[in-house]
Order: structure tokens, then C-alpha cells, then sequence
């Protein structure tokens, strides 16, 4: 198992190279560029000699395989050097958005939990019955559904029946937790809503699978409680995919809810991105990128790693 | 839609799909304030002007149409409250829709530096807050302009302080001037250009600064009241003239508090402020919300109480709606215009009969009145805002081609040119344009239309910023929409844009003309109003009708819907000045 940790920690550095490489080429092959784009603002008459100068300064003059390696040697050292917009450092703008992003991805997360595993596992016992069926139509209208219409729809309907608006500043959880909430428990049920949608249809699935094998028969006949056979049995043998999915998703959740970020005004990670992109930005969008990345190798590692606890069949070697 | 005769339409499952569709946009679009025109947002009622700065040229001004929708517009002072005591206390809260690159005031030239930034600093003249364009004193107490128009004498007033409590002097405003005017080596100056009259800056006494001309510019004073002209301190900018990029020190109405990238900018009343009494409230609360749907739901919501660059008008709409008379609402022409580049080295573009059959094909005038009601545009205009001091009268502005009230007249004229020009029907260009919806979709949509009425098909492109300044600047397209802002109404701003190219960094256009640039050094030094005015309208005409190196589309139009307690701020035609909030003050 050590063995098997080590080799797919050693395994991620390749596919971050990877995304790396790929992430530093696309940016570059994208018109237009940073001093372009801050010196042609409003009525600016910026000499051409500024902005070539200030090009220089940046190092966009350089050759593109110094560029890719001062930018590889520094993320080697954890230093993501600064914004080209803002010339702040990246792991100080990465840090201000952080804890949104989390916070909010670990909010619609528990939301999509607590939905998803009840009803998931309630249409699965209650097959073809007018209980499935209503479960089966609320997770497909969570798929349907874009969640950002959905946090559009839910800022008109406290706009206009109470006229409140959510606040659109963040404040830390610890700092007040009223205000913080106030914030953020409306996209994470929009999100959530829609996160659990996958959740419940894959759950309702995989049990209606897992309760059709003759161990759950075995233990029917051998005249464990239903509740014991549904849950010890059938559930935890379902949840792989299921945990699969959620990870998945979790991962999706930091840095990938770009509209939802508008609509609520959050400032987040996925509003960076977008930020970083549109001014070309190429230090922050890579930065961005690798984080993104980053996250998807180890949330899958993780996964990888609760499927042993889940499932004491399963052994890495 | 087409179908063949014969073809039956499936009933049942096709039509409850798209009734549940339009339940699920109509619930989504209802309410929500969306700036793109499509569907409109109704038509908006006439909105009085009277609060505006200065009054639209009344020939050259359409009316915006017929309206229905309610209005809380209050005309004139009441919507800022003149001749109301104002009251101390209270946070004004309001959103801004960018932020600031930096926060160097010299270097940057958008309001997404200044909105925040502004309060915190003082200039050396600034125009009147309440009557604009007038130049009253900031930290000058009073000055003096010599004779010969080469000298200009400020006295500095001996009560300001910078926020850290050290005087400022007239070292202070001769450093900030050297910073702005002769820029050391790798500092950015974006006005540089704008004072080139000034051959130096003396401060004598440490309450007089003197500023020497190479030639006399009528509009100096009016340069000077830059409000990007933020007074920085000497000191700091002996030790690090990028100091102020990344750092806030000035000796405005307003401390700086904090800063949160992404989020919000906070502001304190600075209690030594040099005007007594000023300013009125006990701070601000800049927040950033990059959407405007966003924008409208925190104004609606009771979140913020304005902002300060300008809404379209179905967000005016949809706040006057839901609020009522909790909302004021002001207008005001805007010193920013929508025109029309073209690249004069690409054939036919280098043609002038054809640049001029496209702009005469445009119904200015009709296009005013409709797209006034769904796009923050309105006036009909030369380089000139109309109703400006220097605007070209609206009976000479009608001989400009493209200018005239008879469109068809014009189209006829403009079909005949094509054929001159040996240009054939169904002839395709392409038009770019920037991917924002306000105002430029709905204006390059109205020009594709307009281009269309004369046998001309139009590929409109639209663009994200990067690649469509790109373009611009590197002469990659035929015909493209840009814009021109700016702080004032001063020719030696808005004509810049059209010197020659290897003049003005900011014109695309690819044209050297010898006579533009003569036409504007000359009237750049006339002293006699009347003398440079003549100057300005024979550039124009150069420029519009002559040669048409390029076509003004549209003048925009300001709407700034904010809540009815927010008192003391009264609406400009520049979305740059009057915002260093010193006058303003909250009701409740």
C-alpha cells in the first residue's frame, strides 16, 4: 500500500508537467496580450515605446522556452511569481479567493450528500413506485436545471417577495458566521441542488444493482433487519461509484463555478480565472490551471485511497 | 421558421416543451436586468436631462421615444439635493463594475482605478462638482494666468495635509507634475501627451507653483483639472516613483482603509481635510461586482446605493419598477462616443467615396430614437459632444455627410458613390466589434442594417478585448467599431484621436493628413474662442466629411439610477469626474 501511495504521488508530476506545458502553449497562441490590453484603455494616448517597454519588463520579449522555464523553476520552488495585471503577488490572490472557493465546495458538497444518499437509496427500495418516480423527477430537474438560472431565480424570489438581497461582500465564517452564511448558503443550494441530481441517480442505481446479488439475499434470509441489510450491506458496497462521483464533483466545485461566481457576485477562484484569461494574464490563468489540476490528481488519489476503506476487497499492490 | 407544405406540426410533446421553455426564460429574464437589447427592456420614458451637466444642442438632440414605463425621475437639483442642508454621517456603499490595474492615477486612464481611488486624494484644480465644466481650486487657493497666456501662478492653500499629517507644499505639486509631464524612464504617464505645451514646472515658494508654457493652450487650466491628476508626495516619489502603483497615500477627502482584491475598498473620513466641513460622510464602501445583473440586484436589494459609471436603460427601468420613489434617477450626455475606424490603407476603405457611401448610408437620427430605448446611446453628434462648447452647430452639422435628415436621399447619393468607386452589389466586409453588450452589440447590429439598405453585406465580428486591440493596433481589420472617452469636452482631447497616425498612438486608422495636424496645433493655441472654434469645426468637417477617415456613430447617453438618499452628487457628462465623494452626504 506505502508502495502504491508513493508511485501515484511520484505518478502526478508527469501529468501536472503535462498540464503545464499544454496551459503555457494555448496562452501563448491566444491573441492579444496583457500590456496591450492595460494601455489601451479609455482615452489612453500610451506612447508604443511604453508598452514595448513595459513588455520587456514583463519578459514576454523573451524566447518562449525561457519563459516556460523561469515560470517552471519557480512553481518547483512554490513561487508563483505575480500577476502581470496587478503585479501582486499569485499566491496572495489565489489565497483571497481560497477560502470562498473551499468554503463553498465543501457547502454544496454536504448538500449534495444529504440529498442524494437519502434519496438515492429511498427510490432504489421503492422501485417503480409513485415515491421513485417523484425522486426520479427532482433529480432529473436538478439536471436539467443549469445552477446558475437557478441562483438567478432564487435572488429574484427574495428580491421580490422579501426584497432582500443576499450580501455581496465575503466575510470569514469564524468572523461572523450570520453574514457568511447569508452569503453563501444560496449558491450552494443552487449547486448543490444540481450536484445532487448526479448523486441520487447514480446512488438510486448502483443499490438497485448491489440488492439484486445473492449476499443481500443471504443476508435477507438469514433474517437481518432491513435497515441492517440496506445500509451495512447494499450501501456500502454501492457507494464506490458514488464516492467516485462526489470527488469528481468536489473537484469541479474549486475554480469551476465561473457563472454561478457572477450571479452571486462571489469572489472566487472561478472568477479569477475568468478575470486572468480575459486580461491575459498568463502568470495567474497558468497558476490557475496548475491549482485546478492539482486538485483533480489528488482528489482522485484520495478517492483511490477511501475505495480500500469502503471496500476491504480492494488492495493496491 | 419554414415549413413545407403539407408538414404537419407535432402537437402534444413539441409545444409543452416550448411552453415550459418560455415559463422557464420569462422567470429567468423577469426582473433580471440584462444589458444585451435583446427583447429590450421596454420602451423607457423620456427622462429629464436637468440634473445633467450641460444642456443637449436642441436640434441635434431625438427624443427618445414614446414610453410607458414609470418613472421616479426627479429633474433637476432634487435628485442631488440642492438647497438641502446636508448631514453629517453615514456609509455610502456602491458598486463598481472593474477594478483598478494599479493605482497610480497618472498611469492609468480608466474609471475602474478612479471610482476607488478618487477620494483619497486632492488635485491642484478640479472642475466644480455642481457646475461643470467650471475650474474651481482644490488645493490652489487662487491663481493667475499671465497675458500672453505662458505663465500660469498657483497659490497654494496652507492648511493641506497628506494623511500621514506632513504638509503638502508646492514641492509636492511640482514633483507630481514632473511625474506626469516628464515622466523618469519606465514610468508610465498615459497624459503625457496632453501637456506637451508645458516646458516647466517652478515652485518657487513652498505655496506657489508655477507652470511655464513653450506656447499658450487655452485649455491648460481645464488639463490641469485632470481628475487623474492625483497630487502625490514629493518624498516618496524621490525614493520610488512606482510607489504609488501598489500603494495609497493622498490627502483627500477620504483615508484609506483597506483593500480586498475581488471584493470590496474601504474609505474614512480624513478629519484634517482642507476644506472645513467636508467631507460629509464618515466613509465609503467601494464594492466590486463585475455583472450588471448582479449590480442591479444589490441596488434593488438595499446592498449598495449607486453606481457611479452609468446603467443601461432596462436596469433603470427594472429599479424604478421595483423601487419607486425610493429611487432618483439622473441623466446626462456622456463625453464618450461610439464611431466607426476604418483601415484607410485597405481597398475599398481607401477609397474616399465609398468611406463616404458608408456613412451616409447610416440614419443617424432615426437610430438615435430607437436605440436610445435599449443601449445607452442617444445623441447624434460630431467629434464633438453636442451641446458642448466647441460642438459643431446643428445647422452645420446636417452638411455633414451622413449627417442630413433626408435618408434617402443620403442612401441614393451613397449607392451612386459605390458605383463610382466601382464597388458591386452584394459586396462583403467585415466589421469588428468587442464582445460587450453595452453599447457596442447593439450598435454594430443597427450598422450592419444601415449598410445593408445599400447593397453592402456585413460580417459582424465580434471580438473579446485582447484580440480586438490587438487587431486595431496591428491594422487586421477593414472596418471596426471603437470608442472615444474622455474626462472633459476639450478639442485638444477628442480631436487627438484623429491626428495622423504617426502623431496619435491612439488612431488606427492608417492615415497621415498634414492638413488634420496643422488644423489642430492651430487651434490647440488659438486664444480667441470664436477664431478656434472655427478651427475645431473645419477639422471636423475634415474628418466627417471631407475624407471621412472615420464615421461617429452614436454619443452615449449617462443613466445613474441610485437610491433617493444619496444627496450631493450631481451627474456630469464624464463618468471621471466629481468622484472624490467630498460633497457627498446620505439623507437617512
Amino acid at each position: 500500500m506505502a508502495r502504491y501511495i508513493l508511485t501515484r504521488l511520484l505518478l502526478m508530476l508527469p501529468t501536472l508537467l503535462g498540464v503545464a506545458v499544454l496551459t503555457f502553449l494555448l496562452l501563448r497562441v491566444v491573441p492579444g496580450d496583457v500590456v496591450t490590453l492595460k494601455y489601451s484603455g479609455e482615452g489612453a494616448y500610451v506612447p508604443r515605446e511604453t508598452i514595448e517597454a513595459e513588455r520587456e519588463r514583463l519578459g514576454l520579449n523573451q524566447p518562449l522556452w525561457k519563459q516556460f522555464v523561469d515560470w517552471v523553476w519557480g512553481v518547483a520552488r512554490l513561487d508563483f511569481g505575480t500577476s502581470m495585471w496587478t503585479g501582486r503577488p499569485i499566491a496572495q490572490e489565489i489565497a483571497i479567493r481560497f477560502q470562498l472557493s473551499l468554503q463553498l465546495a465543501i457547502m454544496a458538497t454536504l448538500i449534495a450528500v444529504l440529498l442524494a444518499l437519502p434519496l438515492g437509496t429511498l427510490a432504489a427500495l421503492k422501485q417503480d413506485t409513485w415515491v421513485d418516480y417523484a425522486i426520479r423527477v427532482f433529480s432529473i430537474a436538478g439536471l436539467a436545471t443549469p445552477s446558475f438560472w437557478l441562483g438567478i431565480v432564487l435572488i429574484l424570489f427574495l428580491l421580490i417577495l422579501f426584497r432582500w438581497s443576499p450580501p455581496v461582500t465575503f466575510t470569514p465564517l469564524f468572523e461572523d458566521p450570520l453574514a457568511n452564511l447569508s452569503l453563501l448558503i444560496w449558491p450552494a443550494l443552487a449547486v448543490g441542488y444540481r450536484y445532487s441530481a448526479v448523486a441520487t441517480r447514480m446512488t438510486r442505481s448502483t443499490l438497485l444493482e448491489v440488492l439484486r446479488e445473492d449476499y443481500i439475499r443471504t443476508a435477507r434470509a438469514k433474517g437481518l433487519r432491513e435497515r441492517a441489510v440496506v445500509v451495512r450491506h447494499g450501501l456500502r458496497n454501492a457507494l464506490l461509484p458514488v464516492v467516485t462521483v462526489i470527488g469528481l464533483e468536489f473537484a469541479f466545485l474549486i475554480g469551476g463555478l465561473v457563472v454561478t461566481e457572477q450571479v452571486f457576485n462571489l469572489n472566487g477562484l472561478g472568477k479569477l480565472m475568468v478575470e486572468a484569461i480575459s486580461r491575459r494574464d498568463y502568470t495567474l490563468t497558468q497558476a490557475l490551471t496548475m491549482l485546478g489540476a492539482a486538485v483533480y490528481v489528488v482528489v482522485n488519489f484520495i478517492i483511490d485511497i477511501v475505495y480500500v476503506l469502503l471496500d476491504p476487497r480492494v488492495s493496491y499492490s | 421558421m419554414f415549413r413545407s407544405r403539407g408538414q404537419r406540426l407535432v402537437r402534444g410533446s413539441w409545444l409543452s416543451r416550448l411552453v415550459t421553455l418560455t415559463v422557464m426564460l420569462t422567470l429567468a429574464c423577469s426582473g433580471a436586468s440584462q444589458p444585451a437589447p435583446s427583447g429590450g427592456g421596454g420602451a423607457s420614458a423620456p427622462r429629464p436631462t436637468g440634473a445633467g451637466g450641460q444642456p443637449a444642442a436642441g436640434a441635434a438632440s431625438a427624443p427618445a421615444g414614446a414610453g410607458g414605463a414609470p418613472s421616479a425621475a426627479s429633474p433637476g437639483g432634487a435628485a442631488w439635493g440642492e438647497g438641502l442642508q446636508p448631514k453629517r454621517g453615514g456609509e455610502l456603499v456602491f458598486v463598481v463594475g472593474a477594478e483598478p490595474p494599479s493605482f497610480d492615477g497618472h498611469r492609468e486612464s480608466t474609471f475602474a482605478m478612479l471610482h476607488w481611488t478618487a477620494p483619497h486624494y486632492s488635485l491642484l484644480v478640479t472642475f466644480d462638482p455642481f457646475d461643470y465644466p467650471r475650474v474651481v481650486g482644490d488645493v490652489a487657493e487662487s491663481w493667475e494666468i499671465s497675458p500672453d497666456g505662458l505663465t500660469y501662478t498657483f497659490k497654494l492653500r496652507d492648511n493641506v495635509k497628506f494623511h500621514d499629517g506632513t504638509p503638502l507644499t508646492a514641492r509636492d505639486v511640482k514633483a507630481t507634475y514632473d511625474k506626469i509631464i516628464f515622466p523618469p524612464p519606465g514610468v508610465v504617464s498615459a497624459r503625457r501627451a496632453v501637456y506637451s505645451a508645458v516646458e516647466r514646472v517652478d515652485a518657487p515658494d513652498p505655496h506657489t507653483v508655477v507652470f511655464t508654457l513653450k506656447y499658450p493652450q487655452p485649455a491648460m487650466l481645464s488639463l490641469l483639472a485632470s481628475p487623474f491628476n492625483f497630487l502625490y508626495k514629493a518624498d516618496i516619489l524621490e525614493q520610488d516613483p512606482h510607489w504609488y502603483e501598489r500603494n495609497v497615500l493622498g490627502s483627500g477627502p477620504f483615508r484609506f482603509v483597506e483593500y480586498v482584491p475581488g471584493s470590496h475598498w474601504v474609505g474614512r473620513r480624513y478629519e484634517d481635510y482642507h476644506i472645513p466641513g467636508q467631507p460629509y460622510l464618515d466613509g465609503f464602501r467601494a464594492i466590486f461586482v463585475r455583472d450588471p445583473a448582479a449590480q442591479v440586484a444589490a441596488i434593488r436589494g438595499g446592498r449598495a446605493q449607486i453606481e457611479f459609471r452609468g446603467f443601461a436603460p432596462s436596469q433603470r427601468d427594472d429599479l424604478v419598477r421595483a423601487l419607486g420613489n425610493e429611487i432618483v434617477v439622473q441623466e446626462s450626455p456622456w463625453t464618450c462616443s461610439l464611431y466607426v475606424a476604418f483601415n484607410n490603407e485597405r481597398p475599398p476603405f481607401n477609397d474616399v467615396r465609398f468611406r463616404k457611401a458608408l456613412t451616409l448610408a447610416v440614419d443617424r437620427w432615426g437610430g438615435s430614437q430607437a436605440l436610445s430605448q435599449i443601449a445607452i446611446v442617444k445623441e447624434v453628434g460630431g467629434l464633438q459632444r453636442p451641446g458642448s462648447p466647441f460642438a459643431v452647430p446643428p445647422d452645420q452639422l446636417v452638411t455633414f455627410a451622413g449627417y442630413g435628415r433626408d435618408i434617402n436621399a443620403a442612401r441614393q447619393q451613397a449607392r451612386q458613390l459605390l458605383r463610382e468607386a466601382g464597388v458591386p452589389e452584394g459586396f462583403t466586409f467585415t466589421l469588428k466589434n468587442r464582445d460587450v453588450p453595452m453599447p457596442y452589440e447593439p450598435v454594430g447590429i443597427f450598422l450592419v442594417d444601415q449598410w445593408r439598405r445599400i447593397g453592402l453585406n456585413v460580417n459582424h465580428v465580434q471580438q473579446e478585448s485582447g484580440p480586438f486591440l490587438n487587431d486595431l493596433r496591428s491594422g487586421e481589420y477593414e472596418a471596426s467599431v471603437d470608442f472615444n472617452c474622455d474626462f472633459m469636452d476639450e478639442p485638444d482631447l477628442q480631436l487627438a484621436k484623429f491626428l495622423s497616425a504617426d502623431k496619435s498612438p491612439a488612431n488606427y486608422g492608417r492615415y497621415n493628413d498634414p492638413v488634420l495636424d496643422d488644423l489642430y496645433d492651430r487651434q490647440s493655441r488659438e486664444l480667441n474662442v470664436e477664431a478656434r472654434k472655427q478651427l475645431v469645426w473645419q477639422y471636423e468637417r475634415r474628418v466627417l466629411d471631407e475624407q471621412v477617415y472615420a464615421m461617429v456613430v452614436l454619443w452615449w447617453q449617462r443613466i445613474v439610477p441610485h437610491h433617493a438618499s444619496v444627496k450631493g452628487w450631481k451627474i456630469t457628462p464624464s463618468h471621471y469626474v466629481n468622484q472624490d465623494l467630498r460633497t457627498v452626504w446620505l439623507a437617512q
